[in-house]
């Protein structure tokens, strides 16, 4: 029976989306030219924001670091060109509120060349260093939260890591990244994983990859040298199969407990983005200064999957593909389930941004809203098992309150449960609100 | 001269959807109830056709008229007036006066929907709500069948369709018993292949059991329908019945007469499945059906009446809330279930 249970390798509930990813699938990778004007915004990871340690005229190289980790849950930042700070001061942010950020312009005459270049010597390093190394190098969460790789790798004592995870489902649709990372530098990733591997003391690596990337399964298992403690653990298409619980429960059959981490189930979970820029910083000395970017959506002249510097703005990059073909409506940072719309050509490719999708008229029709008939298809949808039509109704209501009975805050806001409803109710939407209203509050003087 | 930008929308994600919407989910259940309802022209005539399109004609006027006004018509386009006066009329007589029809798809709709606060909010089922006030207030009209070969030809209409408001229908000589009056009252065993092809007599949409099972098929295909409530439904009265004829054979009905008799079919699959009035969580849906089922049994063997779907189905819409309550689902990563 367990064994049964081990061949269907899947968690449940989750929704099927199409996956659209044709448009840039089979795409390889180019780098965008340079361009003028980069914005660096302190906070790009979660927790605080970085320090800077550069001044307004000073000139900095590519690579450099230009602001320091402002807490243990923060990272580094390094200029992503050679070029002059030109301004440090307060900027429109990616999600519209004014943030500090650090603005440089780029020297049109500069090689561009990384000069650090030398790879560091890993294996020397104690545990202490090396976490404080990916800190610097500014390594954070690629996959689209943005949370910074080395509070991952601190473990508590007493707390062993048995298994390096690597998440390469991709299951937002349109999204290539991963996927194309997976064919085009599996020495990288592979390299990564045992770096990580080594320092985290696991025992071995799994690369969780889901079937509708056979080719990355191929390539990646060709590049296994017999006897690596390294397997790949292809995986049902289904969305999110690429939340790290969800995975987790897919690969090892097991259940982090609500509020814990992957390491209380003995299991470190890295994107395959984090893993590359692991081995790029470690093998070749460079920190994460640009990314690997999908711009695809109906509104775009020539998909493309793209190495982006970071803090270039969203305008150069749509304009290297072609610029938005007329009925383009809106843009989202990320995927199409979980990705964030902008407002503005202006704002930055950031370290968490995954992709640039534009959509055009049919995915942004108002969609008329009919009242919960309670079917419960959001339920059967929720990943977490939630009930999502409760928290829909009491959100509706104001009862902010009452929602944290329904456990509203182990809600990761996949949108499976806003996907999947007939009545087309902001579900998820509903929810944000809720969470939102409910940890701004302040708690009343006693 | 610089390009102006486009504006950009800021929908929220996620952008895309699974496509199924509610009007095409109420659809759906019209689609499948259409074999049902022409097997009731077939075997009551134009009487049903006349039945059928009062009751659809009372819920709709209804829908209409107690609309806000800002938005009046809008709640028509769900289709689920039209699926609730459908839904009524299945439960009906053939004979019925067609003005008593009518005044249960108003009733149906009114004290059983828009009262609530309209689509979603109502705790009974519509069409059964105005069932109930019918057989309340009609009781004798609303207990006379009409056999199935009835009055001959298909446009032949029963005098007692036509009787005026208010007037008694007077109870001709032409009306039979449903399988199970015969059982319950006279002991007396329909065969097995006229239930399952609809050839008794009864309610314009409890005859068929074949075609209403196809329909049901078709739901659950296209994911309409929450395939628990019918399956707990029936499996619960077939071995309920199967333990009662353990006992004595001779009194007690069989599982499978207990299946396609009655308003079994028509209820578990359409009525008891009513989204709105069912429990939204997977375990509460069998709680429910398993309610339905033992009620169903209760009802019919040791109750006054012959057929008991309806209050059934009704009690159990009342403890909808309270079953929803108790049966949250385990929460992903916790020992304890949401409460």
């Amino acid at each position: 029976m367990k064994a049964f249970r081990r061949l269907r390798r899947n968690f449940e509930h989750g929704v099927h989306p199409a996956h659209h990813k044709q448009q840039t699938e089979n795409l390889p990778i180019q780098r965008v030219p340079f361009g003028k004007d980069y914005l660096m915004p302190l906070g790009q990871h979660i927790g605080v924001p970085a320090q800077v340690v550069v001044t307004s005229g000073e000139k900095v190289r590519r690579g450099q670091l230009i602001a320091k980790p402002g807490g243990f849950v923060s990272t580094g930042l390094h200029s992503p060109v050679s070029g002059t700070v030109s301004e440090i001061g307060d900027f429109r942010g990616v999600d519209g509120r004014f943030a500090p950020a650090i603005r440089i312009e780029a020297d049109p005459f500069a090689t561009q060349q990384v000069d650090a270049g030398a790879a560091l010597d890993w294996e020397s390093m104690s545990l202490d260093e090396f976490i404080e190394a990916v800190q610097m190098a500014g390594i954070v969460g690629m996959g689209g939260a943005a949370f910074p790789a080395h509070v991952k790798l601190s473990v508590p004592e007493g707390v062993k890591i048995r298994h390096l995870l690597i998440n390469g489902a991709e299951c937002e649709p349109y999204l290539t990244t991963d996927h194309r990372l997976m064919l085009e530098r599996p020495e990288a990733l592979l390299e990564g994983a045992e770096i990580m591997r080594r320092k985290l003391g696991a025992e071995d690596t799994v690369i969780g990859v889901e079937m509708n990337k056979p080719d990355a399964i191929e390539i990646l298992g060709q590049h296994i040298k017999p006897g690596d403690p390294v397997r790949i653990v292809p995986l049902k298409v289904k969305y999110p199969q690429g939340a790290e619980k969800m995975m987790i429960k897919s690969v090892f059959d097991k259940e982090v407990p609500a509020g814990q981490l992957p390491r209380d189930v003995e299991v470190n979970v890295n994107n395959v983005g984090t893993i590359v820029a692991v081995a790029d910083y470690f093998l070749r000395g460079m920190p994460l200064i640009e990314r690997v970017v999908t711009v695809a959506g109906p509104g775009v002249t020539y998909p493309a999957n793209l190495i982006v510097p970071l803090g270039t703005p969203v305008r150069d990059v749509v304009k290297f593909c072609g610029g938005l073909k007329p009925g383009s409506r809106e843009i989202i940072l990320g995927g199409p389930m979980m990705g964030r719309p902008i407002a503005s050509l202006d704002v930055p490719i950031l370290k968490g941004c995954s992709g640039v999708l534009v959509f055009t008229a049919e995915q942004t029709a108002r969609r008329k809203e009919y009242p919960c008939i309670s079917c419960g298809r959001c339920l059967e949808a929720c990943p977490y098992f939630l009930n999502p039509s409760r928290l829909a109704r009491l959100s509706k209501s104001r009862m902010f309150d009452e929602m944290k009975s329904y456990h509203v805050f182990d809600c990761v806001e996949c949108g499976c449960c806003t996907f999947a409803c007939p009545s087309n109710i902001p579900i998820v939407q509903l929810i944000r609100t809720a969470k939102d209203d409910l940890s701004h509050r302040k708690e009343p003087e006693a | 001269m610089k390009k102006r930008d486009p504006d950009l929308l800021l929908f929220h994600a996620p952008l895309l959807r699974q496509g199924m919407t509610t009007p095409k989910a109420m659809r759906d259940v019209l689609y499948a109830l259409l074999p049902a309802t022409i097997a009731s022209l077939w075997f009551f005539g134009i009487s049903a056709a006349l039945v059928l399109g009062s009751c659809i004609a009372g819920a709709v006027l209804a829908e209409w008229a107690f609309a806000d006004r800002a938005n009046r018509g809008e709640s028509l386009r769900d289709a689920s007036g039209i699926l609730t006066g459908l839904l009524l009329g299945l439960t009906l007589p053939p004979g019925l006066p067609l003005w008593m029809a009518f005044l249960g798809g108003v009733i149906a709709i009114s004290l059983g929907k828009v009262i609530w606060g309209g689509l979603g909010h109502n705790l009974f089922n519509p069409a059964l709500l105005g069932r109930a006030f019918l057989l309340a207030t009609f009781p004798i009209a609303m207990t006379t069948w009409v056999p199935t070969t009835g009055n001959g030809g298909f446009f032949d209409i029963n005098a007692s369709n036509l009787a005026l408001p208010f007037m008694q229908a007077s109870v001709d000589g032409m009306s039979s018993a449903t399988p199970l009056g015969m059982m319950k009252f006279e002991h007396e065993v329909t065969p097995l292949m006229d239930l399952v092809f609809g050839n008794t007599g009864g309610s314009l949409g409890e005859t068929s059991g074949l075609l209403l099972l196809l329909g049901g098929l078709y739901l659950f295909l296209r994911r309409d329908l929450d395939w628990r409530i019918p399956v707990s439904i029936l499996l619960t009265v077939v071995v309920f019945s199967a333990v009662l004829t353990l006992f004595d054979a001779t009194r007690f009905p069989t599982p499978h007469f207990s299946i396609f008799s009655g308003g079994l079919l028509l209820g578990a699959i359409y009525m008891a499945t009513d989204p709105v009035t069912s429990p939204v969580t997977p375990k509460g849906a069998w709680v429910f059906g398993i309610g339905v089922g033992v009620l169903v049994m209760l009802i019919r063997v040791f109750g006054g009446l012959p057929e008991g779907v309806m209050y059934a189905i009704l009690l159990m819409n009342a403890a909808t809330p309270l079953i929803d309550r108790y049966t949250q689902p385990r929460v992903f990563g916790r020992g304890d279930a949401a409460k």
